[in-house]
């Protein structure tokens, strides 16, 4: 191992919230003397709420890319979008460019934090060492883009409100963008209650 | 003593130099950033950012016109007529994430400030403190502002797209915003240490 002491060997615990240094009790109602968030740590904790939330996010995901998530409606026309049919119309007519965006916001962006938080959370179930830095910094990259997937919601709102010309032409979100904001935040919760200690924690590092 | 919050490793902390990041030597996380900005310079970034929220808000964002016709748009119209057509869920998504949660960030952030002047800790310190720490991953002001040019190439092919002022001063909170954000609160923490 490095020679890089870890708080968890010398009896120490960081406050997740305010960062202050503390003495470990190893009780999981131990609170923070400053801030008063808890201090506990319990893997099988978070691995189970990170595990519920991950489960929820991807359930509703299913229904979020089925269901169509905007109408649009002119002169009787009726035309129902769901997010990838939405992404195909805006490389056809508007900018590729910009459909390469929403299409990593939407859809790449949430299928790699579910493989991503999935392989986190067998791993370190596992208590494995392998690859333990790049884990680390997938995590934190997961972490840092995941709130992106949100640009379809917004899309959606604000064309709503904006394509209000009666029965000339009229903009409606359907229940997809529902399910859809759902998952954004149900994998943003789930990437929060995963804690990345637990990379690091377990058996020898391969590295 | 810092104790690394992405793996637990601990460092002895040391002042940092202008311009210095110090990171985690076994995951290569950010420990800690030299603050360039001291409690004036926040407040006063703070206070911009509020004038320019409220630019944001009452402007509206974009004018669609179709035969002749007009309909635009504020931040709160988008609320509304989501609201209004059943979408309860992307109502109080867009409400939250895009008012709400910034709006009461930079309050709170400037009552805390405005008391870190005088070195004390401001009147439910603690509260405001944690408030801050959750708030933090919910303000999504920058992906309104990608959604809106989306938006924008979206409508442009069957309707007059006129951007408005209000998506300008978006574009304006948002780099006001992440200045912000990147002011790392556990230094406030440090305040009048022994009333806690």
């Amino acid at each position: 191992m490095s020679e890089l002491p870890r708080a968890r060997e010398l009896g120490l615990v960081g406050c997740r919230v305010c960062g202050l240094v503390c003495q470990d009790i190893f009780s999981l109602e131990a609170a923070c003397p400053r801030c008063g968030a808890r201090l506990g740590r319990s893997m099988a904790a978070s691995v189970a709420r990170t595990w519920a939330l991950l489960l929820a996010a991807f359930i509703l995901y299913i229904p979020a890319n089925v269901v169509p998530i905007m109408r649009t409606v002119s002169l009787g026309d009726v035309d129902d979008n769901t997010i990838l049919s939405g992404v195909v119309e805006l490389w056809r007519n508007g900018s590729p460019g910009l459909a390469v965006i929403v299409f990593s916001a939407s859809i790449v962006v949430p299928i790699t934090k579910f493989l991503v938080l999935g392989m986190l959370l067998l791993s370190s179930q596992a208590g494995s060492g392998w690859a333990r830095l790049q884990r680390a910094l997938l995590f934190r990259a997961t972490e840092l883009v995941g709130y992106w997937s949100m640009l379809d919601v917004f899309v959606v709102a604000l064309l709503t409100a904006l394509v209000q010309f009666g029965i000339f032409s009229r903009v409606e979100p359907l229940p997809g963008v529902m399910y859809f904001g759902l998952t954004v935040v149900l994998t943003m919760l789930a990437s929060m209650s995963f804690d990345p200690r637990l990379i690091w924690d377990g058996g020898e590092s391969d590295d | 003593m810092l104790i690394c919050a992405y793996c637990d490793t601990v460092y002895r902390r040391r002042p940092l130099a202008m311009g210095e990041v110090a990171r985690c030597q076994r995951c290569n996380a950010e420990l800690e950033r030299h603050q360039r900005l001291g409690a004036d310079a926040l407040l006063a970034l703070v206070f911009t950012a509020l004038i320019v929220f409220v630019q944001a808000n009452i402007w509206p964002i974009v004018t669609l016109g179709l035969n002749g016709r007009q309909v635009s748009t504020t931040l709160w119209g988008v609320i509304l007529v989501t609201w209004r057509d059943h979408s309860l869920v992307v109502a109080m998504l867009v409400a939250s994430t895009l008012f709400f949660f910034p709006l009461f960030r930079m309050l709170l952030l400037g009552w805390l400030l405005l008391y870190s002047r005088r070195r004390r800790r401001a009147p439910g310190f603690r509260h405001a403190m944690l408030a801050l720490h959750y708030l933090r991953p919910w303000t999504m002001s920058e992906v309104f502002v990608l959604g809106a040019l989306v938006s924008i190439v979206k409508a442009h092919v069957y309707f007059d797209v006129t951007p408005e002022a209000g998506i300008y001063a978006y574009a304006a909170l948002m780099l006001l915003i992440t200045l912000l954000t990147g002011f790392d609160l556990r230094r406030l923490w440090n305040l009048g240490e022994e009333r806690a």
